[in-house]
């Protein structure tokens, strides 16, 4: 209030990260894991979405497709074609955890980029939850699976010998900073789009700059659609690429 | 307790440092995000598991049963359409060689009637003609036996005109010899 009081040139404020701040949803108390805040408003709204395209949208059971049925055909098609073409067709059991990673993160992602949304998938604290899950599902599979022959993933069988246990240590690595790059590259794409056309959308304010700004959001928002689509397919395919991993552990 | 306390204090300082910078660091919240998150992840899970995807996979297995089976019944009909031609186009070449048969019979038929009819017609044509003639000789005949009878009677008549008798057998004689002549 006070630095919007000092005229035209110092009413630039930019609060690109305010659209991220999870608040309770009635009254101003703190959040504790219970309270009912936007998070749980807008995952609630992902959860309908979901429930109106999968299963409203299949209700007819039409031999010949209505539109609706048509787009929940295409996404189960889309998933599953994924999951059988990178996993195998043994993972097709497998396909209603990753239908459910996938939903959950395009229908937050696209719900996201509605103005005065809040973007669920923005949140290290999600993405981070949801790469942990795929990580232990996977880890636990591969052992339950294949028991030791798990760690043959990590033993670079066509190296030569010496090099194995150098090679055997990157592959650890590698393998527990799976989670990491998988959490923060989706969290990381949702923020830093939203946070750019939040800063453009702050040039806005002066009249002479407002029009490219207002191109540029344009633009922006343009290309946050199809991040938010790309995002949920690579993460959804990492998925079925680890799985891979944990169902055929052949390096 | 003195844990929590602990805990409850580098909440506050993450609170501050959020604040400034990403409220994503803000960890005060993230049980609030990770309970609602698990909430919304069952939700979904068992939307799609018991009632979206299979109701979905029954579909398009449907749809792809409905193809195969439009696939092959148009196949059938294909056939089916193929051996209705050749039926046809056999019945027809039958039909057109029994057309034939049959213009052929009726041919032969009205070519024997007629010929019947003509050697029939010959047959009385040619009696007719056999009785005409000897009713025309028996005219004739008639004719000449009447012609001598008048000459002899005018012979006999103008004999007798002439002053003169002469006894018949002459006369006849006479008039015989004269015909002939």
């Amino acid at each position: 209030m006070a630095t919007e009081a000092h005229g035209s040139e110092s009413s630039l404020v930019f609060h690109p990260m305010d659209q991220f701040k999870v608040t309770p949803l009635f009254g101003d108390g703190p959040v504790h894991w219970y309270t009912i805040t936007n998070v749980t408003l807008w995952m609630a709204i992902a959860v309908v979405g979901v429930i109106l395209l999968l299963v409203v949208g299949s209700r007819g059971r039409a031999v010949v497709p209505s539109k609706g049925q048509s787009i929940a055909e295409l996404t189960y098609g889309f998933v599953y074609k994924m999951l059988e073409e990178v996993t195998g067709k043994d993972a097709v059991k497998y396909f209603p955890y990753v239908m459910t990673l996938f939903i959950f993160i395009v229908f937050s992602n696209m719900l996201g980029l509605l103005p005065l949304s809040f973007t669920t998938t923005s949140h290290i604290a999600v993405t981070g939850v949801l790469a942990v899950l795929v990580f232990l599902f996977v880890t636990v599979l591969g052992f339950v699976k294949n028991g030791s022959k798990f760690l043959a993933l990590f033993w670079v069988s066509s190296a030569p010998m010496a090099v194995r246990p150098l090679l055997a240590v990157i592959e650890l690595i590698s393998y527990f900073v799976r989670p990491v790059s998988h959490s923060i590259r989706l969290a990381g794409n949702m923020m830093a789009g939203h946070a750019v056309i939040k800063v453009f959308a702050g040039f806005a304010a002066i009249a002479a700059i407002s029009p490219v700004s207002i191109l540029a959001i344009t633009a922006m928002y343009g290309l946050e659609i199809l991040v938010a689509f790309i995002q949920a397919y690579v993460f959804t395919i990492l998925t079925c690429v680890y799985l891979k991993d944990a169902l055929h552990p052949v390096h | 307790m003195a844990t929590q306390t602990h805990g409850a204090e580098v909440v506050d300082a993450a609170h501050g440092a959020a604040e400034a910078g990403m409220p994503q660091l803000d960890f005060a919240t993230f049980p609030n995000q990770i309970f609602w998150l698990l909430v919304t992840l069952v939700v979904i899970y068992f939307v799609l598991s018991k009632i979206a995807l299979p109701r979905i996979s029954a579909v398009l297995a449907e749809r792809s049963g409905t193809i195969m089976n439009d696939i092959a019944a148009a196949e059938e009909l294909k056939l089916k359409a193929k051996e209705a031609e050749e039926a046809y186009n056999a019945a027809l070449a039958e039909a057109k060689a029994q057309a034939q048969q049959i213009a052929n019979e009726t041919r032969a038929a009205i070519q024997a009637d007629l010929d019947a009819a003509t050697a029939k017609a010959d047959a009385e044509i040619s009696a007719k003609a056999a009785e005409s003639a000897k009713a025309i000789d028996e005219i004739r005949a008639g004719a000449m036996d009447s012609v001598k009878e008048v000459a002899k009677e005018t012979a006999k008549e103008l004999v007798a005109a002439l002053g003169t008798t002469a006894d018949a057998r002459s006369v006849t004689a006479a008039v015989t010899a004269r015909m002939k002549g």
